[in-house]
């Protein structure tokens, strides 16, 4: 009976990183500082992703920013950041009492800025991973350009490699005909993990003022309404392409993020929830540890991927 | 700020069609909270992804640990809430955001409210009732569709008795006092009056009609922003509000969750 007893292994390797366990925020939803330490212990997360970081303060898009969809959320805050300069002096030494990694998310227009920024975060010891965006689908210049075109996202992976050590994860869009050739090519330019998925296209319409909702016509959506969406790209991914994958899109709960678990990912991210939910990535911390422990799984790692184990020959 | 995922519902009632007056018992917020700050609400705990919605505080009695929202019935949040019912649970963030604050040496204050914009206000005209200052005068302004949806006056007629001022009132159809917008009464008080600061608070275009006036007549004020949002806490940046900048630059948008809901009027970008 000693294995129900003992507490079971959460820890996980992404890309030469330990992570204490596999929860962690998804970029964008826990700003560029402490916010939701009012409401979460910060360090008893896997990982902290900040909130995508440009070369120069951007704007964002003019509001309405965010419309509740049924089971989702369409935003298009527009990457508002204020660069990486600001970011450095302003932010960043605020993190550093954090004991867990912290992830920065990098957006860019230019193969040339994503090099820069990751040059720039890529000097601080703070920082322990890159997170690069190719895939913001609200910022004409905010990097989907390059996630929906293999060539150009390699290009990207390039660059950043280049220009830091640190290692690099490239978050991958669903917008495309085939995730999976995306992860191939990012995978050979040298990406050290792949995060996915980011949000899916969308647009809704305010029926009385006969125009679009949002300020900037076209959103993202996130939520659990994208979940199955998400799990189908994990799970073609964790097939095809060799790498890591920190799985998200959707998650609520612990039962969401074990799904993305079994379908191929080492590590997931919490997003949305958080804003209905602001303690719910310790509730899926605290959610996981239960399962294994109730069905008697020494070691997260033990799960990932475990979907596929019972399709084969299929 | 706390966190509070079992609040119970004291009362819940219909005000007019449509409008609803929600009472709920959380001692920590009601002792903190300041007039136009807000609560992020969240409807049916546990059971959906709806986000939650922020409401203005309307109200709060400290001794019975209590405090009112006040609020319209306008999509699928605000439905959901109004069939809460009295010992139901919301799951409560608050108090959030920066309320409205009385600069040293103005006395002279107007209450500017567009229908429901009365919600905050109404804090506010409390507050200033209890404090010890007495040397206010208030203009308080109120404006409505129609005389049925015209409320708390009685209220607002007793809290302000004691200072100088007076209430007015506007109603679209003129079923009740002037005919036409609030905003027409807020010019005469601004032409007639030595009104120091202009509290407002109300639908979009009445605030920015409110705004230019302000600034025709050079008169400081402070409004009370709506915006859809999410986290309420600053992070996500999705409440955002055009602001100006001073020396000309590129106007700037502000989170109404931190940097509001209350912002001065010269600030706003209408």
């Amino acid at each position: 009976m000693e294995a129900l007893n003992s507490e079971p292994n959460l820890a996980v390797e992404i890309a030469g990183i330990k992570f204490k366990n596999p929860v962690m925020n998804a970029s964008g939803t826990f700003g560029l500082e402490k916010e939701y330490s009012i409401f979460v212990n910060l360090s008893q997360l896997g990982g902290v992703v900040l909130k995508s970081l440009t070369l120069r303060p951007c704007p964002g898009n003019p509001p309405p920013r965010i419309f509740e969809t049924a089971s989702g959320l369409l935003n298009s805050i527009g990457l508002q950041n204020p660069g990486v300069e600001n970011f450095t002096k302003f932010c960043l030494p605020g993190l550093k009492e954090l004991s867990t990694n912290i992830i920065a998310s990098i957006a860019g227009g230019t193969v040339e800025e994503y090099a820069a920024v990751a040059g720039k975060l890529g000097e601080s010891e703070i920082i322990t991973a890159l997170e690069l965006n190719i895939s913001c689908p609200n910022v004409r210049h905010g990097g989907m350009q390059f996630g929906v075109s293999p060539s150009a996202s390699a290009e990207v992976v390039k660059s950043v490699k280049a220009a830091t050590g640190k290692p690099v994860i490239v978050k991958l869009s669903p917008n495309v005909t085939s995730i999976v050739e995306i992860a191939y090519s990012v995978a050979d330019a040298g990406a050290d993990a792949l995060s996915m998925i980011n949000t899916l296209t969308g647009v809704a319409i305010d029926i009385y003022r006969r125009r679009p909702v949002l300020g900037n016509i076209k959103g993202g959506l996130s939520g659990p309404a994208v979940k199955p969406v998400a799990v189908r790209a994990v799970w073609e991914v964790y097939r095809e392409v060799d790498l890591p994958i920190i799985g998200m899109g959707g998650i609520t709960c612990a039962r969401d993020a074990l799904e993305f678990i079994m379908a191929g990912a080492r590590a997931v991210a919490v997003g949305t929830v958080n804003f209905i939910n602001p303690e719910a990535t310790i509730d899926i911390l605290e959610g996981i540890t239960l399962f294994l422990k109730e069905n008697g799984v020494k070691d997260i790692n033990d799960l990932v991927g475990v979907a596929h184990d019972t399709m084969q020959g299929f | 700020m706390i966190h509070s995922p079992k609040t119970r519902i004291v009362s819940q009632k219909m005000i007019f069609p449509g409008c609803c007056l929600l009472k709920i018992f959380s001692p920590e917020i009601s002792r903190t909270a300041k007039p136009g700050q807000f609560i992020q609400v969240r409807i049916l705990p546990l059971l959906d992804s709806t986000l939650r919605r922020p409401f203005s505080i309307h109200r709060v009695n400290r001794e019975e640990g209590e405090l009112s929202l006040l609020y319209r019935v306008v999509g699928r949040g605000t439905t959901l809430l109004s069939m809460e019912r009295e010992n139901d649970f919301l799951d409560v963030i608050g108090p959030l955001g920066k309320g409205f604050n009385i600069p040293e040496g103005k006395r002279k204050l107007a209450i500017a409210a567009g229908g429901i914009g009365i919600a905050p206000l109404f804090f506010l005209l409390e507050e200033l009732a209890r404090s010890e200052n007495k040397d206010y005068t208030i203009y308080t302004l109120l404006g409505a569709r129609t005389g049925e949806e015209l409320i708390l006056v009685k209220e607002i007629t007793s809290l302000t008795e004691s200072f100088p001022g007076g209430v007015e009132i506007a109603t679209d159809d003129g079923t009740v006092g002037h005919r036409g917008p609030v905003t027409e009464l807020l010019e005469d008080v601004l032409a007639n009056r030595p009104v120091e600061m202009v509290y407002a608070c109300g639908p979009h275009d009445f605030l920015r009609v409110s705004s230019a006036m302000l600034e025709k007549h050079g008169v400081a004020g402070q409004f009370s922003i709506e915006e859809r949002m999410a986290c309420g806490i600053g992070a996500c940046y999705s409440c955002v509000c055009k602001t100006r900048r001073e020396n000309g630059e590129q106007p700037v948008y502000k989170r109404v969750c931190v940097d509001g809901p209350v912002f001065d009027a010269n600030e706003v970008v209408f």
